[in-house]
């Protein structure tokens, strides 16, 4: 118990002396999940948008594809693109192999189907309440999808921070494919698992800290955006 | 009820009316859903000019022919033509609809009249400026639309559909839940553009709304045309026992 409770001071004096090893390593995790995040967000809400506004043939197995795909195991997802990017897969003259552009790449295939998903959903929903004021407008596929995602925009950005959420929290497909190099491919959650099972509590208990302050804010802001959203009458 | 009079006879108000693209003539028009024959073989012709007023009685498909007139949806069979010619997306930009429940966009009522605007040539603040005060909505230009009244929602909606500077005008019971101030507040609208040239077609179940606002009756039950007279000959006078029962009822409510 004295143990835990010396650890647990470290821990807060890491985090309150913004030791610079600590803030490297908050840093590129930040880097590595933003990032990826931003690129899911390009790719997935057009994606889900589409799915969830047009007609056309193949519509709902796409809706079951993105949904399955939501469920993607990150060890399963980070096997996959080490085994693209390894020397003898089809990119591995990349050599990006354990460096965070893999490793970002790893969280976009992680996180672009949730994003997809979750918002073909908002998107379906907000068109089935616009389409017959759209079809009654003649607006076209562009404008109605362009119009849909604006006016959706309150609930795709808790969207995004969903996405945000799984990503920064994820250690299997970060470990896999960026290896927990110090200094280089160490994020948050690698360093816990590799501190913990070195026993330098004090560290992981650190960075738990902060991952869970980093969770609850991305809670805060989704509750708080939520009720502006419903403030304006926007959501 | 009877205390409103049926607008004074004219056939349309002259000059009022445009090179448009009407008349609009429906040949044989049936739609049927899950089953059952929604709309029965409807044959009719709805000319330039004077307010049309659609009325029957709930179920009656009033809404539906509205809905297949505007092309929202696809007959089952027979034919909508405008003009003698199958309707086409141009002919379709020329027209507007408002539904009974108003549809607006998650933005600020300026934008959702800008919205439209940006569909179609022209400038757009002077325009858009001129809309709002014309539905007295100018001081609640910047207000979330969904935030809105369910009068003013309804008023919001129909300078919407006018800035499109539609020839032809649908209304789908616009003031079915509304009070009697925002009532006369559309109707007052509805008759400033009928003076502009805006053929309107009315879908309303209120017998006073109907008396003053019609200068043509359509009368309709189960799907069908049961009558389609001058306003003053159909409350006056009418001609099936369908009507006459009809009005019979909404006379005594």
């Amino acid at each position: 118990m004295h143990e835990f409770a010396q650890a647990f001071r470290l821990a807060l004096e890491l985090v309150f002396n913004a030791n610079p090893d600590l803030m490297e390593i908050v840093g590129l995790s930040l880097r590595v999940s933003l990032t990826a995040v931003a690129v899911s967000c390009l790719i997935g809400f057009p994606l889900g948008a589409a799915a969830g506004a047009w007609r056309f043939p193949g519509r709902g197995a796409i809706a079951v594809l993105m949904n399955a795909l939501m469920s993607l195991p990150p060890v399963v997802v980070g096997l996959l693109v080490y085994l693209t990017f390894s020397r003898a897969g089809p990119f591995g003259w990349l050599e990006l192999l354990y460096t965070p552009t893999a490793m970002i790449i790893a969280q976009i295939v992680l996180v672009t189907p949730i994003v997809a998903a979750l918002s073909r959903q908002i998107i379906e929903d907000l068109h089935s309440e616009y389409a017959e004021q759209f079809r009654s407008l003649c607006v076209g596929p562009g404008r109605a999808i362009g119009a849909l995602l604006w006016d959706g925009r309150f609930s795709l950005l808790t969207v995004a921070l969903a996405g945000f959420g799984r990503a920064i929290a994820e250690v299997g497909a970060v470990i896999i494919v960026g290896g927990n190099i110090d200094h280089l491919t160490r994020v948050m959650t690698t360093a816990i698992a590799l501190e913990t099972s070195r026993g330098d509590l004090a560290l992981a208990l650190a960075l738990g800290i902060v991952l869970i302050a980093i969770a609850l804010s991305v809670n805060g802001a989704v509750m708080a955006l939520r009720g502006t959203a419903a403030r304006f009458a926007y959501a | 009820m009877l205390d409103m009079a049926a607008k004074p006879k004219s056939v349309a108000s002259a000059g009022n009316e445009r090179d448009g693209i009407l008349p609009v003539e429906t040949r044989n028009l049936v739609f049927e859903a899950g089953g059952k024959r929604l709309i029965d073989d409807v044959s009719l012709t709805i000319g330039a000019g004077p307010i049309t007023v659609v009325m029957g009685p709930n179920g009656a498909g009033k809404s539906l022919l509205l809905r297949l007139l505007h092309g929202l949806i696809v007959p089952t069979s027979g034919e909508v033509l405008w003009q003698g010619k199958p309707v086409s997306i141009e002919i379709r930009k020329r027209q507007a609809m408002v539904f009974q429940q108003p549809v607006l966009l998650r933005r600020s009522v300026a934008a959702n009249i800008e919205f439209v605007l940006k569909s179609r040539d022209g400038e757009i603040a002077p325009r858009r400026d001129e809309l709002l005060a014309m539905g007295a909505l100018g001081h609640l230009a910047n207000s979330p639309a969904r935030k809105l009244s369910g009068g003013e929602q309804q008023r919001l909606a129909l300078i919407r559909a006018l800035a499109l500077d539609p020839d032809v005008l649908f209304l789908d019971e616009p003031t079915a839940s509304l009070d009697p101030a925002s009532v006369s507040a559309i109707e007052s609208l509805v008759k400033e553009a009928e003076s502009r040239g805006t053929k309107i077609v009315f879908v309303t179940h209120a017998f006073g709304q109907a008396k003053r606002l019609a200068d043509e009756v359509i009368f309709i039950d189960q799907g069908r045309i049961i009558e389609q007279a001058l306003a003053e000959q159909f409350f006056d006078n009418p001609q099936s026992s369908e009507a006459q029962d009809y009005l019979a009822g909404r006379i005594v409510m």
